[in-house]
């Protein structure tokens, strides 16, 4: 764990941005320690990857104050280029070349002396499980493998500072696990600064330091995950009912967090305890509901955002 | 170092880098090159066998037929092949512009358009090794070309130069369009230019109003260099057309393809 005493890797100060009429940033401040890893989490469209953009000077905010690594990252962007990592959304690797040969453009482009290219690009690729598939173009990986070339390129720079966006969406629960313990050992080992954004609460559970909730273009909540996890409780019940009349009657009398009206599902809040189980069971019962199927779901982005804000997730997703 | 040569040193070390980048990828895929090449071999095939011995009795000259036609269409077709390939090198910038790795130069200390003349640069190599394909050819099937040593010097400059107007422009005309398919659609226009001018047919043969684009569009004034230099019919005024010309496109093709690569990704 860090402690707050070190200076810090990134600060944003009333960060704002706008699409036409659609406020996407209103007002973010942030501040991250070096050698810590951060989370941003909040749903789809909630303006991570806004964020990551402008902090890595890919677009610029419409106003606020911004200072990566001490640099500004307005009035000297190439300064923050030269000590940042980027792996964004979307792999940002050449497909046509094979893995090796992506990670000895990095190197040129990061103007590595000569004779450190190759040994850099073979200590990647050996760090990263690659060297099998060194030669084969990168077209052919598959998306764990790919994700790995991406933060191996990022890396050959040696950044202070990696952006990593949405670094596991999409990949097979193993492939998951291997990218955290990647990151977890690059933070560890190298003391550099993660600033990653996810969906995933258990994702920022296992990685950061920080977590920062974002919801409608601002930062609702911001601590260590244990703080979060006990503002946000335990999880939620879920309840389908093959009665209409039945789920009609539980929707109106139980507390409920969100309804599927097409599968005459309900989300009800509840630690997850056999106490509240059984006091929801005996409402259930005392009102003669016959409930069809019963899951009980650890705590996920969803319940954050009914906790924080009291919406689920669903109704936090701008139209686009 | 002072800070404008610093980034002079590292706008050409970049632009090297990203010529190798585009180099491996030529390699990687050699049939690039094949169908840049070919498009423009079959032109000449058809051209001249189907087409020649007719096309070539109307020329004017002592002897006519289908030998006289193979020298006439040769500059014609090795403009077609720069077209072709100018399309290929839009393809391949949008390609570029659609996948991750941009975003990833754009968060990089390099300079900035380094992607694009990397892209320029490799595409001006692919170009002249489809045009010494096309050429290769032509000679198999009767191209007899009268230039010495300097006037072939002459039109390998002629051609370096409209290769990178026209390459610039596409890479400009790339980025505008959104998709790939799109920005092959784009370039159709610069196919059909050459035969819209002096590339197979004297203008003098076309009606009134196309004639008058034939004789005024940029392809003619190219197509009429390259055949002075190569066939020794007169120049004119066609080479200093071919300077301005070529000037004007590459340096607007740069500049708005420069200013399309530093707007902000729209995501």
């Amino acid at each position: 764990m860090t402690t707050d005493l070190g200076p810090s890797a990134v600060t944003a100060t009333a960060v704002r941005k706008v699409y036409g009429d659609h406020v996407v940033l209103d007002g973010i401040d942030l501040d991250i320690p070096a050698g810590s890893v951060f989370a941003l989490l909040g749903p789809n469209g909630a303006g991570k990857t806004t964020v990551v953009q402008i902090l890595s000077t890919l677009i610029r905010a419409d106003a606020g104050d911004m200072r990566v690594a001490g640099h500004d990252v307005v009035r000297d962007p190439d300064a923050v280029r030269a000590t940042i990592g980027v792996t964004g959304q979307f792999s940002a690797v050449d497909s046509f070349l094979t893995g090796e040969e992506n990670l000895l453009l990095m190197a040129d482009l990061n103007r590595l002396p000569r004779r450190e290219r190759r040994p850099s690009a073979a200590e990647l690729l050996a760090r990263f499980d690659l060297v099998d598939a060194a030669r084969k173009p990168a077209a052919t990986y598959s998306g764990g493998m790919r994700r790995r070339l991406d933060l191996a390129m990022t890396l050959v720079g040696r950044p202070r500072v990696i952006f990593l966006d949405e670094p596991t969406t999409g990949l097979d629960p193993r492939s998951r696990r291997t990218m955290w313990e990647i990151i977890r050992r690059l933070v560890n080992d190298e003391g550099v600064t993660v600033f990653l954004t996810t969906q995933y609460l258990e994702e920022a559970d296992r990685l950061a330091d920080r977590i920062a909730v974002l919801h409608r273009g601002k930062v609702v909540a911001e601590g260590p995950p244990e703080e979060l996890k006990r503002q946000v409780g335990g999880g939620h019940v879920t309840l389908r009912f093959a009665d209409p009349r039945g789920y009609d009657h539980a929707a109106r009398t139980l507390d409920v967090m969100s309804r599927n009206d097409e599968t005459r599902t309900l989300q009800i809040p509840s630690q997850g305890d056999l106490r509240s189980l059984r006091a929801l069971l005996d409402r259930l019962d005392h009102a003669s509901l016959t409930v069809d199927e019963l899951q009980v779901h650890t705590p996920d982005l969803d319940d954050v955002f009914f906790a924080l804000t009291g919406n689920p997730v669903t109704e936090q997703e701008p139209a686009r | 170092m002072s800070s404008v040569s610093r980034t002079v040193a590292v706008a050409f070390a970049d632009s090297a880098t990203m010529l190798c980048r585009q180099l491996r990828h030529m390699l990687r895929y050699p049939t690039l090159i094949l169908t840049a090449a070919g498009v423009p071999v079959v032109f000449l095939l058809l051209f001249v066998y189907v087409l020649g011995g007719i096309l070539g009795t109307g020329l004017d000259g002592p002897s006519g037929g289908r030998d006289a036609y193979v020298n006439y269409v040769v500059p014609g077709v090795i403009l077609m092949t720069v077209a072709t390939a100018a399309q290929g090198t839009a393809i391949s910038v949008a390609i570029d512009m659609t996948e991750g790795i941009v975003a990833r130069f754009r968060t990089m200390a390099i300079a900035r358009v380094s992607v694009l003349t990397g892209h320029v640069l490799g595409s001006l190599i692919q170009t002249l090794l489809s045009i010494t394909a096309v050429i290769g050819v032509a000679l198999l099937v009767g191209f007899e070309p009268t230039a010495d040593f300097g006037r072939w010097l002459g039109a390998v400059g002629a051609l370096v130069m409209i290769i990178l107007a026209l390459t610039w422009l596409s890479v400009a005309l790339a980025m505008v369009a959104k998709s790939v398919a799109t920005a092959s659609n784009m370039l159709t226009p610069l196919m059909i230019l050459p035969m819209m001018g002096s590339g197979f047919v004297p203008t003098d043969s076309m009606p009134a109003g196309l004639k008058w684009f034939a004789d005024y569009q940029p392809f003619t004034p190219f197509i009429e260099t390259l055949r002075g230099l190569l066939m020794g019919t007169p120049l004119d005024n066609s080479a200093i057309l071919t300077i301005g010309w070529c000037a004007l496109i590459a340096l607007g093709g740069y500049l708005w393809a420069k200013k399309l690569y530093n707007r902000e990704p729209t995501k």
